[in-house]
């Protein structure tokens, strides 16, 4: 039904009509506005194993552009983007060294981006969200599991974790592939403070 | 023998702490001057793991070879030693005991402030002693580094009056901290 074909129409009842029809319209076209990261409260975190060692960092510059309505959870989306140079672990020879090519190459590949696709809501505060994870200019197909505890005053805090082989990415090329010394495996931990989310 | 409370030599075990550490202190002193300004590479992680692990083993030996020295008192000195000598001897040994407890603590001190846990053998993470900062990670480097060149400047003084009192006091003061050997008789 189109709302722009009744308002043509003349008398009370048809612009009543009219109004009742776009309404609702207004409503599904605002449904999912754009929430704003609070980037201060929020991270993004890897944790990578050296000789078992736990080693973590940050990135300290990214952005968010997330569209999510917890009453339409599956029409979600977000595009989130890593500035790789902002990387931070408080050891600046290895922060230098992991700027360089056999490993993110921030020069030619400044930004690691998540792209999704889909977001499937799993019961209570649980969601899983599918994408395209850019790193070094290779993508993959990725689910990141989340959960998405609303706040007062539509804010939300998103929180998740998963876990990325570096290898896939080419993180680490030549003698830093081997993998005894650095583990393939990277988790990243993320923790995004929203506003301005839509509720139900 | 005729004092049954100061034998005339150390207890095997005693000699075999002493000679063990040894060896061992021998190779992280040397891994640590050859890693530490060696190129970021895979290869210096596992030496930095490993000169970790290696202090990690000081100290718990140190912990047994202490309490087993506080039990077991060390053979007297020979009569012949002047009294500086002596007192440089209990000096320089003590030193030596409190450095080998110290220095491994202030490279799991000097890791924690550089935000690297420490894993014992890659197997047992051992907790942060203090929070990762900047400034007091570069202060317990230089404290780590300070007391470990301390360390070797006493075992050269130690290992030179060893082989002084061996090759010139011809007395039994290295024989009895040797394995295998019978010490001269007195």
């Amino acid at each position: 039904m189109n709302p722009y074909d009744r308002t043509t129409m003349t008398g009370k009842g048809a612009l009543l009509r009219s109004c009742l029809t776009l309404f609702p319209a207004l409503l599904i076209a605002h449904s999912a506005p754009a929430a704003q990261l609070v980037p201060e409260k929020s991270e993004i975190r890897f944790v990578a194993k050296q000789m078992n060692v736990p080693v973590d960092g940050v990135f300290k510059k990214f952005k968010a552009d997330i569209n999510f309505n917890g009453g339409a959870p599956e029409t979600g989306k977000a595009q989130l983007t890593a500035d790789v140079a902002s990387f931070d672990m408080g050891l600046p020879d290895v922060e230098a060294e992991v700027k360089r090519p056999a490993w993110f190459d921030s020069a030619k590949f400044p930004a690691a981006t998540f792209v999704s696709n889909g977001v499937k809501a799993l019961g209570g505060n649980k969601y899983e969200v599918a994408g395209k994870l850019t790193i070094k200019g290779i993508s993959r197909d990725i689910t990141v599991p989340f959960t998405l505890t609303p706040q007062s005053g539509g804010n939300g805090l998103a929180e998740g974790a998963f876990t990325i082989k570096r290898l896939d990415y080419r993180i680490g090329e030549g003698t830093w592939s081997d993998t005894d010394t650095v583990a393939n495996e990277v988790q990243v931990r993320f923790k995004l403070q929203l506003t301005g989310l839509a509720t139900k | 023998m005729s004092d049954t409370s100061r034998p005339s030599r150390y207890t095997r075990t005693a000699i075999s702490l002493h000679w063990i550490i040894a060896l061992i202190i021998l190779a992280g002193f040397s891994l640590g001057l050859y890693m530490h300004d060696l190129p970021l590479s895979p290869q210096k992680l596992k030496y930095y793991s490993w000169h970790k692990w290696i202090g990690i083993t000081i100290f718990l030996l140190a912990v047994l070879r202490v309490a087993w020295r506080l039990a077991h008192p060390a053979p007297a000195l020979p009569a012949t030693m002047s009294l500086w000598q002596r007192k440089a001897a209990v000096v320089s040994h003590g030193l030596l005991y409190v450095l080998i407890l110290v220095i491994p603590i202030t490279g799991w001190l000097y890791s924690s402030a550089s935000g690297v846990k420490v894993v014992y053998l890659g197997l047992v993470p051992l907790p942060d002693l203090v929070s990762a900062n900047k400034p007091l990670a570069a202060a317990l480097k230089l404290v780590h580094k300070t007391l470990n060149f301390t360390l070797a400047a006493i075992v050269v003084m130690h290992a030179a009056a060893a082989l002084k009192h061996h090759l010139i006091d011809r007395d039994d003061v290295l024989v009895r901290m040797l394995p295998f050997v019978k010490s001269r008789s007195r």
